[in-house]
Formats: structure tokens, sequence, C-alpha cells
């Protein structure tokens, strides 16, 4: 079974490039270069120094012994969220930043949901000093407020998308028309495993030092490479599919997507795609997602803004395809629980997305000998607000019963 | 014979085309507007089968697809509403549309359907070319529905070659880099990329699309095309009067002169 796509694009039966006309000399331009430029020893040395230096790779591969008492296993925690900028999504950004650069490219875009693909894009283009123009969905710019400061702060331009649910789907809309309207001087830096090929292949390709860094630092740690299960939640899928990649043809590493079911994969309000989405096109590519019997995109809803997406890469359609990998969901009340719970037990707030993968211990079966690697892919900053908001509604529930 | 191939037959100059989006300004506007349409002298009308992701048209045009949805429009309920249309409609028409709600309709019963309505032609912006040739040309040929395929200033010469070779009624030609609407004027630049698709000498006549917003742009498309396509300035005067049969007619005669008038 191969885990990687053909010369189309396509992880059987899901990729490929579903553009408009007006962006095939872009996407064709990517398709044809895209592996010859990133292997080129002289950009591999650039990207693995910036990796190191800037970013602070490697992260660490943490044994998380309160958090494994309690679920009487191994737990490792791989800390992406000790990234620069907190999150996985910059190992992406340093990637296609300097591919755009190569490209001859002048200017930049990006959609971001939780405003963690934007701020590390904003960053690169700081760091590189090239105009940044990103879009964010009014909801997320609300609902993300620390990350849109700083994108500003890092002399980005932040668009509001107004339409739809006005979230990650209608932001990566604005995206694409703005890509269409400036192709010729500007790189679209996608933040995940979506979108025509070749960026679902090129994203996994960058974020694969996660699951590279894993291999190595379990050999150090266990004396073995492999771990028993890798755990991952998924928006479009990067962190997991970066988690997942050295693991692909490992079939005895169980590897397990997470998704946000939002209020309850039946409630109508969720983002959980393969639980409940069919085969169709979107974002010029085929894939899962949700939507209505007309192919009308219907609208996610997870309490997460960077799981709040009605796709999922291609890769992800495939692995649960082929049941290579198991996916399951977890609800924003079962995700909050478990970011408090770490929080309590490790001393580590982790993001609202990442918190999906940790509470996926409540769901999952395993057994105490086993060695189960979480990808903690942010920390949780940015989620403050919200964190905050839900527990002073549980301390005033409890106050409330005791004062009965 | 197809009636879009049997309009560039009979006419090689000056075709004028508009685009509507199903379902706007009301869920059942779309009958009045093609006889409005045809009456007023049009010799093409593009169909559009609103999508709730439209990621290559600019901001006119999405928000008379949101209404269009909001309305309810679908396609068992365009199909219903065109079940009749070759009785009083014998200009050219056209479906335009994104792919994912064909293939969730169905491409299959999707064709058949708009066959048996008398539709001629499809545009799908985002079918590659590829998919056309592997997966639906056999169906589209089957059920005589003609694909209508874009290109760009950036289409490389071989590509173009390949899409004529491909395409039996007409080509699309985008007049610019952008989404619809964008634009709003004809540049000496955009006329030399005209010429310079015109010399190519391909076997398909040739619209052009994208930016051609009133008299001046259409008639600066034409110079060396075989028409043009109409579609967010006509939207936008049909939002602008509540009365769409002066709309139309005010719209269209602003555009074009009267001569041509069909029955
Ligand atoms: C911390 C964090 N984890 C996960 C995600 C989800 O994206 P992906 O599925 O591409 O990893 C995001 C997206 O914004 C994020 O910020």
């Amino acid at each position: 079974m191969s885990y990687h796509v053909d010369e189309f694009g396509y992880y059987g039966n899901f990729g490929g490039a579903f553009i408009p006309e007006l962006l095939y000399k872009n996407v064709q331009e990517l398709q044809e270069n895209y592996l010859k430029i990133i292997y080129e020893p002289e950009f591999q040395k650039e990207f693995t120094n910036l990796l190191h230096d800037y970013v602070g790779r490697p992260t660490p591969l943490y044994l998380a012994k309160r958090l494994s008492e309690k679920y009487n296993t191994n737990i490792y925690l791989k800390r992406e969220d000790l990234n620069h900028t907190g999150a996985h999504k910059i190992n992406n950004t340093i990637g296609q930043i300097l591919l755009a650069k190569r490209l001859g490219k002048t200017r930049i875009i990006a959609e971001t949901g939780a405003g963690q693909h934007g701020v590390a894009t904003a960053t690169v283009c700081a760091l590189m000093n090239i105009e940044c123009v990103v879009y964010m969905g009014e909801v997320d710019i609300k609902r993300q407020a620390p990350n849109v400061a700083r994108m500003k702060l890092l002399g980005a331009k932040v668009v509001p998308a107004t339409c739809g649910s006005k979230t990650l789907k209608d932001a990566t809309n604005e995206a694409i028309r703005d890509w269409i309207n400036n192709s010729q001087n500007t790189h679209y830096i996608i933040g995940s495993v979506v979108g025509p090929h070749p960026y679902p292949d090129m994203v996994a390709r960058f974020q694969s030092v996660i699951s590279e860094e894993i291999k190595k630092q379990l050999k150090e740690k266990i004396g073995k490479e492999n771990p028993d299960a890798v755990i991952a939640c998924v928006g479009g899928g990067s962190n997991a599919a970066g988690a997942f990649y050295h693991f692909l043809n490992e079939e005895n590493v169980k590897l397990i997507g997470v998704e946000a079911a939002g209020k309850g994969i039946d409630t109508g309000h969720t983002a959980a795609t393969l639980a409940i989405g069919t085969p169709g096109v979107i974002h010029a590519c085929k894939t899962m997602l949700m939507q209505d019997v007309y192919g009308q995109i219907t609208e996610p809803y997870s309490i997460s803004a960077g799981l709040d997406y009605p796709g999922i890469g291609p890769l992800h359609a495939h692995l649960h395809e082929t049941k290579r990998a198991q996916f399951i969901s977890i609800t924003d009340e079962e995700a909050l629980q478990a970011a408090f719970q770490l929080c309590k037990l490790e001393g580590i707030i982790p993001a609202l997305e990442s918190s999906h993968a940790l509470a996926a211990l409540e769901k999952i079966t395993y057994s105490e000998q086993e060695t189960i690697v979480i990808n903690l892919s942010g920390r949780g900053d940015k989620d403050l607000e919200t964190y905050m908001k839900q527990m002073n509604a549980q301390e005033e529930k409890q106050t409330h019963l005791q004062n009965q | 014979m197809n009636r879009t191939k049997e309009l560039f037959q009979k006419k090689s100059k000056d075709v004028l085309s508009v685009y509507f989006t199903a379902g706007f300004p009301d869920l059942n506007s779309t009958m009045d507007i093609l006889l409005s349409l045809q009456k007023s002298g049009v010799d093409m009308v593009e169909v559009g089968m609103p999508f709730s992701d439209p990621l290559a048209d600019g901001p006119i045009i999405q928000h008379s697809s949101e209404v269009a949805l909001r309305n309810g429009m679908n396609l068992d309920l365009l199909f219903e509403q065109t079940k009749d249309v070759r009785k009083h409609i014998t200009i050219s028409l056209v479906l335009m549309g994104y792919l994912n709600p064909l293939l969730q309709y169905g491409v299959e019963k999707f064709l058949q359907r708009a066959a048996e309505n008398g539709f001629d032609a499809l545009i799908v912006p985002d079918l590659p070319v590829r998919e056309y040739e592997f997966y639906y040309k056999d169906l589209f040929e089957k059920y005589k529905i003609k694909n209508i395929f874009l290109i760009t200033p950036d289409t490389p010469k071989e590509r173009i070659h390949k899409i004529d070779a491909l395409s039996d009624a007409f080509i699309y030609l985008v007049s610019t880099l952008g989404t619809t609407g964008a634009k709003t004027n004809i540049s000496d630049e955009q006329q030399d990329y005209f010429k310079r698709i015109a010399s190519y000498q391909l076997k398909n006549p040739l619209l052009a699309g994208f930016g051609i917003s009133n008299k001046e742009t259409f008639e600066k498309a034409c110079a060396h095309t075989n028409g043009a396509i109409i579609g967010s300035a006509f939207i936008k005067a049909l939002e602008q009067d509540k009365n769409t049969e002066q709309a139309i007619k005010n719209f269209v005669s602003s555009i074009k002169q009267p001569e041509h008038i069909h029955k």
C-alpha cells in the first residue's frame, strides 16, 4: 500500500488539483519544481539551520510521568508547542518561504484559523523581508485576538473574511481569490495538508521533521524507534501528517487522528469531517468534506478555530479509507477537560486543538506496556480567554452547588 | 445540431453572451430573465448554478450566489424550472457552475437532465483538463453537452492547442488574470493578448469574458474575438432595478444596437 502521492497528486482516490485555469501556471510551476527545490543541498542546509537556530528544533520528546500514571501507560508528548511562535505551523512556513524566494515571488498570502499559521507566516515574512497578507475569518479574529495582534506587530496585514461561517474555510476562499488576482508575484503559503497538489505532499514533507525526530528520540530513550501509537489532532491534518509521516509504512504503529466533534457529531454543530462527510472537492482538492445533498459545503463548528474546517487533507481521507489510521472525534467539552488536566498534571497549557489529541486517551484502548506519543501541536496562550470563561463557569457551578 | 455550434456558424462577430445566477434576484426569476434576455437580442445565455464557495468569482457573483442559495435554489429546482425552456427559448443556453455540486448530483445524471431540458454546453471552471479527459469526456459526448474550457493570458501555447483539440463549441478567453468582476476596463495589453490568441488560428471560436462590463469594453473585446460574455455588470444591473424586464432591456440595449433583435 502506498501512502504517498502518485504523479498526478493523488493518494488513492483523493487529492488532485481542481484549480481554475487562472492558477494553472502557478500550480504547475510548483508541481514541477517543489521536489527539485526542496531537496537541493543548499535548500536543505538553510531549512535545517533555520529550524535549529531560529525555531529551536529539535523539540523535546517528553515522558509525561503524571499523565502516564493517571492512564497507567507510557505517554510521551512531542513538544511542538515549544517551537518559536508556539506551534508546529512554523516548520511549514520556513520551508515555503525558502521555496517562494527561490521561485522569485515577492508577496506572500496565507489563510489562518487559530492564527497560528498566520503568525508563523507573518514571522517568516518579517525574517525574509517579504510583504505578507493574512486572511482570517471574522469570527476567528474575535476568538483568537492575541494572534491577530501578533501578526500586526510582525508587520502583516490581516484581512477579515466576512462570507459564510466567517471561519477557516472562508479565509481560504479569500486567499485563493487573492492568489488568482495576484498570481504573478504572489506565493500562497497554505497552512495545512490541503489544497491542490502539490500542497498536501509538500506541507507533509516540511512537517515530517516531527516524526523524524520522534524516531531518533525514542531510540535514545527506550532503545527502539517505533512507538505503539501516535496520536494527533486533525484540522486540515498537517501536524498529524508530520507526526505520522515516517511511521506510515510501519504497519505495527497505530496511527490515531482526532477530529473536532464540536457539540457532538449528530448535533449539526461539528467539524468531524470523516465522521459525517462524503467525498467531493473543496479548495481544489478531492477529499472528504461536509456538504449537503446538493454539494453545497456546510458550515463546520468547533470551539477550536484551528480544527473548524469542513474538509480534511487527502492523505487522511486515504488513511481513513484504507484503514491505515483510526480516526476518532472529541467534543468541545472533552477537549476542555483534557486541557485543564494537562495544566494541572504536567504544568503545560496546551492549545485547544492539541487538547483534542490529549482527550483521545479517554477513548482509545491500550495496554500498560505501550508507548504512546501524543503530538502536542501548540501552546495554549491564544486560548486563555476561552479557558478562563470555561473555568469561571465551572467555578460558578460549583459554588452554586455548595450553596444549595 | 447543437445550438451553440450553430450560433457560431451563423454569426462569427460580436456574439453577446450574458451570465446570470439562477435563483437571483428571486427564486423563480429564471424563466423571466431568460425570456427577457432573448427578447432583448442576446445571442447566448449562461445560467449560473450557485455554489457555496465560488473560488473564481469576485464579490458581485459571490453575493448573487449567496442570495440564490438562501432563496432555496438547487439543481433539481433549476431543472424543474427549465423543463420547458425549449418551448420558448431558441438561443444558445450554457450552464455554468463549480464541480462539487455536479459530483454530488452525479455527473451522468446531471448531463442527462441538462440535455433533456435542451442545454447545449457546460462551463465548470474547476474541472481540470486531465480529469475531463480521463473521467468525463465520454459522458459529455454521450449526452451531446459541449464542455467549455477556459484559457488565460498565462496559458502556454501548447496547452491552448490541446484545449482547442478537446473543445467543440467555443473557448472561453479569460480576459485578465483575476476573479470575475475584478477589472472593468480592457487595456492595450489585453488587446495584444486577444490578438495573440487570434493569431493561433484555433478551430474553435473565442468568447472573451471577465471584466467586460459595457459597450466600450464589449467592442474592444470583440475586435479580435468572436464575441464576449458579460456577468458581474449584468448582475449589478439586475440588483439596481427591481423591474427585471426593464432592467434587462436597458442593459442589453446599452451594450449593442437593436438591429440583431431576435423575434
Ligand atoms: C496548535 C494547532 N494544532 C493543530 C492545528 C490544526 O491544523 P493541522 O490539522 O493542519 O495540524 C492548528 C491550526 O491552526 C493549530 O494552531
